[in-house]
């Protein structure tokens, strides 16, 4: 056993594992640039050979130009700079790399006062976090911010990415205490795999590749950990869910060209979670009738089944009155269907909650007529003390509130089940998204 | 164009399951936006991007035709093979096809010239903002990338408008999970990337499995071109050699395709869509060893070139 392993907490022993590594992986970098996360995210980027030659040629100009001896890595991420000096407001910006093994989608939500709201809009489709810490600080109010709405998220998957370690000398029982400090805190949360990591990602040191000079640390290098680490497919295992996007007709004059049919009903939406067969009995909500599945499709290519994030076309084998927004469900185990959302949300508008406002919620296909019934208490990010009754909400506020709907929704707990458990609150005046709200 | 490398094993060969998790997205974002907006518009280059959208469009509908038109802003500066590609496509999806041309823009005084040869690239935004109106969509389908360029890393999925076309990057709306607020204000209107999350290789590898015709450009063919600092400058009646200019028959291809006045190729031997995945992969390689600066392959700087209106 090596030194260290037991920094490593065990896989969650649920089957929210999947066996092979899907080839797309998502996630997410929390920290602030003075943690190093502009040179963490370069590094990655350049180490992975996923720098045009014209990107790196022009930071190499900016490095010598301001006399620096190595690569300023930031530099490569720094096109946000340029728009903080014309003052537009900093937002979650997206980046993409490749390895042999896996793509990679970065959600990159840079920090200051709107953290709250771009940590949440870049986690909500993440798979993993990597929460980033200088090793001289240590775990800070920032990080167990981070780590909190990581978990409010659904994010199970973390990596606690210790860095600066080169600035500590590479001393265990710095590393050793920054991890046990975090580990104790995201376990009062609830249960995660949290990975942790010592690295300098200046000089690159366990970010691409392993650090030789470490002889206490055995474990990953942080894009070894990535390409392995599974994706969050947990929606697989969970009971079939597919929220009814449009309903098909082909009549006689709008078949798709060389589409053989002139005549057609079916039902177009993606699998929000489970399986779906050829010869499945499944229920349709809300109105509770059951039909089996006839034929599986996508585009012209017959399905003997589908799984959940495929964008199918189902046909069933009788004549039922389904619409847009309509769910199709396991018969055994269906969604709740609810006239109140008890949820957790968190207000993303410059415009505060109106507590007597009519707002909309959109969730999965369906929006519905919607107004907060309860305020029941604001959550503070930083020490996630409870503050009861507020009167209001105003932007990056976490609230546990009651909304009423005016006509039902199919839903389930978003820790069951992330697209039928999740919802946006829109204002019907500004028509902006006020809120993002993961259901109870 | 050699392909061998010091370094071979760093081929990109990822699991193809990211093809159909890109796919499934871009379906559900196309299925949404055609539920939901009343009077949406794919907007159909005949470029490589905007032909893996009408695929995908395609898709979306299936067993339906594809139900919204296409329209193209034409600058009257396009290769006459992409044209007749566009004309094809559209006629093969059997879409309706709506074009409007940057030369009638200019003709009626809302597009002004600064000289007769400058470039109309720029302008393609007054016609399209006045086909918006004129039609009175709604949601404008584009096949626009994320990793385009930087300022394109923060552009979300579905983009809100104002009558005047403007980005305003304060005024958009958080984007959470899969759920698209897609309502806009008269007036208003969306701009929809269903592909924002695709790189290049993922497109070129999509054009691969689904088999995708593309306009020829693309694939390496012999063409004159003159050699301006790193770039390859096509000889065309729009960008004539010049005296003094050394006019060289190469292999080339194009990497996009648009305005002929600000679209250059890269030298390349790449005849079908394996190759040039090979060299789009190779792209990494070359420029990962950081010794050699070759940037004639890097569609990034052509963004930059063009943004800077580069020739």
């Amino acid at each position: 056993m090596n030194a260290l392993d037991y920094l490593t907490t065990d896989p969650i022993p649920d089957g929210t594992h999947q066996q092979t590594p899907s080839g797309l992986l998502r996630f997410i970098t929390a920290g602030s640039v003075d943690d190093g996360k502009s040179t963490l995210i370069g590094r990655l980027l350049y180490d992975t050979g996923n720098v045009a030659a014209d990107q790196l040629a022009a930071i190499h100009a900016t490095s010598q130009k301001r006399g620096l001896a190595a690569i300023d890595w930031s530099l490569l991420t720094d096109g946000l700079i340029a728009e903080r000096e014309q003052g537009i407001t900093i937002d979650v910006a997206y980046r993409y790399f490749a390895t042999a093994r896996r793509k990679f989608i970065i959600g990159d939500a840079p920090g200051h006062e709107q953290y709250t709201r771009n940590m949440v809009t870049a986690a909500s489709s993440a798979d993993t976090a990597i929460l980033l810490v200088d090793a001289r600080k240590g775990v800070t109010t920032q990080t167990r911010r981070h780590a909190y709405l990581a978990h409010l998220l659904g994010i199970r998957e973390l990596v606690l990415a210790v860095n600066k370690m080169d600035l500590v000398d590479w001393q265990p029982m710095v590393y050793k205490s920054i991890v046990d400090t975090f580990n104790s805190f995201v376990a009062a949360l609830g249960r995660h795999h949290v990975h942790a990591i010592p690295m300098s990602a200046l000089n690159g040191t366990n970010v691409a590749s392993r650090a030789e000079a470490i002889p206490w640390y055995h474990g990953p290098s942080l894009l070894e950990h990535l390409e392995a680490v599974p994706a969050r497919r947990d929606a697989e295992h969970a009971p079939l869910r597919l929220p009814v996007q449009r309903v098909v007709r082909v009549m006689l004059g709008n078949a798709a060209n060389g589409a053989n049919v002139t005549e057609f009903r079916g039902y177009q939406g993606t699998l929000a979670s489970g399986q779906m067969q050829i010869g499945d009995e499944v229920t349709i909500w809300p109105s509770g009738q059951r039909a089996r599945v006839s034929r599986l499709n996508v585009a012209e290519r017959s399905l003997p089944a589908a799984s959940a994030d495929r964008a199918v076309v189902v046909s069933l084998d009788r004549e039922i009155d389904i619409s847009r927004g309509d769910m199709l469900s396991d018969p055994i185990q269906p969604p709740r269907v609810v006239k109140t959302l008890n949820a957790d949300i968190c207000w993303l508008s410059e415009q505060p909650l109106q507590a007597r406002g009519k707002y909309l919620v959109k969730h999965t296909t369906r929006t519905v007529n919607a107004l907060f019934e309860e305020l029941s208490y604001r959550v503070d990010v930083n020490t996630l003390a409870h503050q009861a009754a507020p009167e209001t909400a105003i932007m990056n506020d976490i609230l546990r509130v009651k909304l009423k709907l005016q006509q039902p929704l199919l839903v389930d707990a978003y820790v069951d089940n992330r697209t039928t458990g999740s919802f946006i609150v829109i204002d019907p005046l500004s028509l902006h998204t006020v809120a993002a709200g993961v259901i109870i | 164009m050699n392909l061998q490398t010091d370094t071979p094993y760093h081929l990109p060969q990822v699991a193809t399951d990211h093809l159909d998790l890109l796919e499934a997205e871009a379906l559900f974002i196309l299925r949404e936006v055609i539920a939901e907006c009343r009077h949406p518009v794919l907007l159909f280059s005949g470029g490589k991007d905007s032909a893996v959208l009408l695929h995908l469009a395609y898709k979306a509908f299936h067993p339906e035709r594809i139900g919204c038109a296409l329209l193209h802003i034409d600058t009257g500066h396009n290769y006459d093979e992409v044209i007749a590609y566009r004309d094809r496509m559209a006629e093969r999806y059997d879409c309706l096809l709506h074009v409007r041309s940057v030369e009638d823009s200019i003709r009626k005084g809302s597009v002004r010239l600064r000289h007769a040869s400058e470039s109309r690239n720029p302008y393609q935004s007054v016609t399209l903002m006045e086909a918006i109106a004129e039609f009175g969509f709604d949601a404008c389908l584009g096949g626009a990338r994320r990793d385009e360029e930087k300022a394109r890393a923060k552009e979300r999925i579905v983009s809100v408008r104002d009558e005047f076309g403007q980005w305003e990057p304060k005024h958009q709306r958080p984007e959470l999970w899969s759920l698209y607020n897609t309502r806009v204000a008269l007036g208003d209107h969306l701009r929809v990337f269903p592909i924002s999350n695709w790189t290049e290789l993922d497109v070129w590898q999509y054009i691969q499995r689904e088999d995708i015709e593309l306009p020829a450009l693309y694939f390496a063919h012999p063409r004159q071109v003159v050699r301006r600092g790193d770039i390859l400058v096509p000889v065309t009646h729009l960008t004539p050699a010049q005296a003094g200019d050394t006019v060289e028959t190469i292999s080339c291809r194009f990497r996009t395709v648009g305005d002929i006045s600000c679209t250059a190729p890269v030298a390349s031997s790449a005849g079908n869509v394996a190759d040039i995945i090979a060299e789009t992969a190779q792209c990494l390689l070359t420029e990962r060893g950081a010794t050699r600066l070759d940037d004639r392959a890097s569609d990034a700087a052509m963004e930059q070139r063009k943004k800077e209106g580069y020739f």
